[in-house]
């Protein structure tokens, strides 16, 4: 069976490669080296598990779907991807990329999710964003393993509910145990603390609520699913910031973690959203 | 109202370097030819099918002719695109005379009546 080496949990800041590649240094923010460094070692934490295929999960925002057709849960199953979409280029300069997929995978997962009662919908022709390829940048950016992308509505409401976010993380993580062959895979998904765009809250000294991004990242850390459907909602993410709703996804890669604690652990403020590097070791800490 | 049609102006302009040049040059003209052709295009990308019913009305059109973008955060247009089609449109030039986030921080100033208030709902 294949063997799940790490899930990763991260914030996606568009402007991370802007802001520590592109930018000249003595223009740079000055959070900016001590961003790269998080990044870098957080990094560490997917090289040290090795693994052959990347599970993806992300959110499309407005780039691909619109609300014509808005899928609330959808996978793709292809062989190839294109990242990286045209005003994603304009206001973040982030790069272009053609990634490989994983169809074997794809279809595997896509079944299993059928099986356990998530109808989702698939693509043949998906493209990236960044939601996605934020993490490949930070976390792979040789962008050289295969991928699986997963997209979540965490976006354009009616959303889904917490609990189905971790739901569908254990269902996720039920798959991948079960598949066959010795393949080593890594779940990164991406998603938010506190966060406001569009709204008054948006671009402040800190990110809109300080205090639910503490309480985020420490019931996180310590696998605290209980405390998380607690005190998670829809409105109580909304009272934290517009956009907060993009936690879910975290609650979703914790799910495919299972209730345990994080193996690692960092975060860094920065001027308008604290940023957050997780990665658990369901099978054991490698490093 | 059709918060629908709305973000959909937003989502095919903004997706669309010649479409979003055309929004900054002349609002009023590129809404029209818009709602000629773009608007009642079935979805987002095809032009043979049309939708036959989908139309702005007068309130939403005048905020989006007068680029209102708080007008248009009250009438619950979805805030990841009004933010990301007027960063597009105003960003470079208040980068330019005021430094980074200069556009940003006055939107988020001009919203500030809704503070420790309940926004306008997105939902469709």
């Amino acid at each position: 069976m294949a063997e799940l080496s790490a899930v990763l949990a991260t914030t996606h800041h568009p402007f991370y490669y802007k802001a520590t590649h592109l930018t000249p240094p003595e223009e740079q923010l000055p959070q900016a080296p001590e961003w790269k460094r998080k990044v870098e070692a957080y990094r560490e934490t997917l090289t040290a598990a090795n693994p052959d295929i990347l599970v993806m999960v992300g959110a499309d925002h407005f780039h691909q779907f619109f609300s014509d057709n808005y899928p609330t849960f959808l996978i793709g199953k292809q062989p190839k991807y294109d990242a990286t979409f045209y005003n994603e280029e304009r206001e973040f300069s982030i790069p272009k990329y053609l990634l490989d997929g994983d169809e074997d995978l794809s279809g595997y997962m896509f079944q299993g999710l059928l099986d356990r009662g998530f109808d989702f919908s698939i693509s043949h022709e998906l493209k990236i964003d960044h939601s996605i390829i934020c993490p490949i940048i930070t976390t792979r950016p040789d962008a050289d393993l295969p991928i699986v992308p997963i997209y979540t509505n965490i976006f354009a409401p009616p959303l889904p509910s917490p609990k189905r976010f971790w739901d569908l993380g254990r269902a996720i993580r039920s798959i991948i145990d079960e598949y066959p062959g010795d393949k080593k895979i890594a779940a990164i998904g991406s998603g938010h603390l506190s966060l406001e765009l569009g709204g008054p809250r948006q671009f402040g000294e800190t990110g809109p609520d300080p205090v639910f991004d503490r309480k985020a990242i420490d019931w996180l850390a310590s696998g605290d699913i209980d405390a998380i459907l607690a005190n998670v909602t829809h409105d109580s993410m909304a009272g934290a910031g517009n956009a907060t709703h993009g936690f879910m996804d975290l609650i979703l890669m914790m799910g495919i973690a299972g209730p345990i604690e994080a193996s690692y652990v960092d975060e860094l403020d920065l001027f308008h959203t604290r940023e957050m590097y997780m990665t658990w070791y369901p099978g054991g800490d490698p490093r | 109202m059709s918060k629908y049609y709305v973000n959909k102006f937003l989502y095919q302009v903004d997706g669309d370097p010649q479409l979003l040049a055309a929004y900054k040059a002349d609002p009023a003209g590129l809404i029209e030819r818009w709602e000629r052709d773009y608007g009642r295009r079935l979805g987002t990308n095809n032009s043979v099918e049309k939708t036959s019913w989908l139309s702005f009305t007068d309130e939403e059109r005048a905020a989006l002719v007068g680029l209102d973008y708080p007008k248009l955060f009250e009438l619950g247009a979805h805030f990841f695109l009004t933010l990301t089609i007027f960063i597009a449109i105003y960003n470079d030039d208040y980068e330019a005379a005021q430094g980074p986030l200069a556009f940003q921080r006055e939107y988020a100033q001009k919203l500030s009546h809704w503070l420790d208030k309940d926004y306008p709902t997105v939902a469709l």
